[in-house]
């Protein structure tokens, strides 16, 4: 029997989902209208937004001070590339794990015994190499632990079936971003260093930050892990006797992909695309810190309000709401697409 | 055509070994049917033939050529799955002319096979219809039109009724049936249901934790079981297996007697109570606890009236008692 709900206790619910739902809206409502006041009545309190008259001068100042059609093409640029790239990567590796994985028996004791080896060779190399009273400079240090490390760990976990390694995916979430970006920030800046100390080359003038070449790459790899994870969960939903029914009916693994599995997975790849728009377009921490003009997206763009000068509490809304209106507008148009595919497995 | 031969085919996963070790010929032509109780194996050894999954050795033969190695796609082969596997997105009519256009057919003669498919299973309402718009007996004939359309050295039958409803199951199990007579191609048929494989089988091959236990027609199997197991597989209600005294009177040590062979006699019989007692209308099965042979299963006209707690006295016909060694093998 369904649950019948008195109105009075209907009209209670209702009532405090608005009044969570205006507090939570709050801050984007009063952006909004800070936007349209003048410097100074944005910034005198109380506030008085109902009586003071309403402007369009600070989304001119703001387009004057700094191009804002430069930033949106940054922005489009890193946004749409790694999210292109992103796919190319992320479908095959969640077609896979879907659908290919590895055996959890066997696989676990030798890899295992792999990281074990791992470990030991690098003990026993520092070891040797200290013996011998040897001093590696950076460039020799970096290309010997990027063999003993990183391609082996690479190799153990290839190695490791496909739970583990969508756990070790999810774990380089969990570290904050904060912890990673004094190496990134050198990769990004000395990237010449390795090779200029051993005079090979001389790439030190070419150094990545604050280019597409830095920023693209990394908004690939940042979002990478939940691009997989949301595809993996969408394919795990393709029942793997439809693959084998088109396999079967002579279908070639191409025919397969293209006829059978694509347009089943259609939908998940496409809110899985909409989610990495939405979350390369807004994220701040790695553009603010590794671009300053030539790459600069959106971000950028609104903190360039937020100075040591003094708050430009009306140019900093007006830019943030036009930093906000494209994707505030793709996410309006697809928000059916969006709930889908965030709901997609909890709820059938 | 249609011929399908195992040799010493094994197939383990890890250390587990699902099957052990299988030699197998199918003649072309035959409904062969694959039965034996959940996890011996059967499925196994239908996609093994499917080339869903590898062998871990031996081989498997097609037509007289080695296809062990070949993928699904190049056996020739068509298959008919337990939970149909059509494709979600695609109408009817694409479904069925799927494997068509993966051979590259020509459209237009592949339209005329869909159609002449349809027509044959009673499609032709329903061509222009997602399967998700279909009951499960309609979707069950979609996955046979997809089968035959392709005019396959045999069809691979996995389970297929099993998610229909009792009466539908029936008349679907008719329909294949008659569908075998009409194409005459090998047709590979797995299903735990014993009724299902005497029904439809030209001939039975028993499975148990994957091996073979008999093949025979179903006939061959009721009458002469090879062992314990197939006596009590085949059969409904099943078999009484007596041991004991009654059994090594006989020489044996397991004696075995079908509740239909028990005939319900006024003296010198095995004396018992009647635990249950269940009316069928055309028959009335009987459970019956006696002191010599422990409880059996007897099968009584619709007629007879024996309550709960009635006595009986029971003796098995002439000629109808199968008989036991200790390694559960049937004496000659």
């Amino acid at each position: 029997m369904a649950r019948k709900q008195s109105t009075r206790r209907t009209l209670g619910i209702s009532l405090l989902a608005w009044v969570i739902g205006l507090i939570l809206f709050f801050p984007i409502f009063w952006t909004a209208v800070a936007a349209f006041k003048s410097e100074s009545d944005a910034y005198t309190l109380p506030q008085n937004f109902l009586t003071t008259p309403w402007t369009l001068e600070n989304f001119g100042i703001v387009q004057e001070r700094s191009d804002y059609v430069r930033y949106v093409f940054n922005t489009s640029v890193i946004v749409i590339l790694s999210t292109l790239f992103g796919l190319l990567l992320a479908i095959p590796a969640a077609w896979s794990m879907a659908f290919a994985p590895s055996p959890v028996s066997s696989s676990k004791i030798s890899g295992w015994a792999w990281l074990g080896i791992i470990f030991g060779c690098a003990a026993l190399c520092f070891g040797v190499l200290y013996a011998y009273d040897w001093k590696p400079n950076n460039a020799a240090l970096g290309i010997v632990l990027l063999l003993i490390f990183v391609l082996p760990a690479s190799l153990w976990a290839w190695s490791r079936n496909t739970k583990d390694t969508l756990l070790w995916m999810l774990s380089t979430k969990m570290m904050p971003p904060a912890g990673a970006l004094i190496p990134i920030y050198l990769i990004f800046n000395r990237n010449g260093l390795v090779f200029k100390d051993w005079g090979w080359a001389n790439w030190s003038d070419y150094n990545i930050m604050d280019s597409f070449w830095g920023m693209v790459p990394l908004m690939t790899m940042l979002n990478l892990p939940i691009l997989i994870w949301m595809l993996f969960t969408y394919f795990k939903e393709i029942p793997v006797g439809i693959l084998e029914a088109a396999r079967m009916d002579g279908a070639s693994l191409w025919n397969e992909l293209a006829h059978v599995l694509t347009p089943m997975a259609l939908p998940g790849i496409a809110s899985t695309c909409l989610l990495n728009l939405i979350l390369s377009w807004n994220e701040a921490f790695w553009t603010l810190n590794l671009t300053n003009k030539f790459a600069a997206p959106l971000s950028f763009f609104i903190s360039e309000y937020s100075s040591p000068e003094g708050q430009f509490w009306a140019k900093l809304s007006a830019a943030s709401i036009m930093a906000i209106a494209p994707i505030l507008i793709i996410g309006w148009f697809s928000q059916k697409q969006l709930v889908r595919g965030l709901t997609f497995g909890a709820v059938k | 055509m249609g011929k399908i031969v195992l040799k010493s085919v094994r197939k383990a996963f890890g250390e587990v070994a699902v099957i052990p070790k299988i030699d197998l010929t199918i003649d072309n032509g035959d409904f062969v049917v694959f039965v034996g109780p959940s996890g011996c194996g059967k499925s196994t050894l239908l996609r093994l033939i499917a080339g869903l999954e590898d062998t871990t050795s031996g081989t498997i033969e097609i037509d007289g050529m080695d296809a062990t190695d070949l993928p699904p796609a190049k056996r020739g082969l068509a298959m008919v799955f337990q939970s149909y596997a059509l494709y979600p997105h695609m109408s009817v009519r694409k479904n069925i002319a799927f494997p068509l256009k993966m051979a590259g057919m020509d459209p237009a003669q592949a339209a005329q096979k869909v159609d002449a498919a349809a027509k044959v299973l009673n499609l032709g309402a329903y061509l222009d219809r997602r399967p998700g718009q279909l009951s499960g007996g309609q979707r069950q004939r979609v996955a046979i039109g997809r089968a035959i359309v392709r005019e396959p050295k045999a069809f691979l039958f996995d389970e297929p009724l099993s998610n229909l409803d009792a009466a539908l199951r029936v008349s679907m199990r008719q329909e294949i049936t008659e569908l075998h007579h009409t194409l005459k191609t090998t047709m590979i048929y797995v299903t735990h249901d014993q009724v299902e494989a005497m029904t439809m089988a030209d001939k039975i091959v028993v499975l148990n934790a994957g091996n073979i236990e008999q093949v025979g027609s179903p006939l061959e199997l009721y009458n002469h079981p090879a062992n314990t197991f197939v006596a009590g597989f085949i059969g409904s209600p099943k078999m009484n297996l007596i041991e004991g005294a009654e059994a090594t009177k006989l020489g044996a040590t397991t004696i075995g007697v079908r509740p239909e062979h028990l005939n319900v006699v006024s003296a010198g019989g095995w004396a018992g109570v009647v635990v249950l007692s269940e009316h069928l209308g055309s028959d009335t099965y009987l459970k019956v606890e006696t002191d010599v042979v422990g409880t059996i299963t007897v099968r009584a006209g619709g007629e007879v009236t024996f309550k709960h707690g009635d006595t009986v006295q029971l003796a098995p016909q002439a000629g109808k008692v199968h008989r036991f060694g200790a390694d559960g093998r049937v004496f000659p």
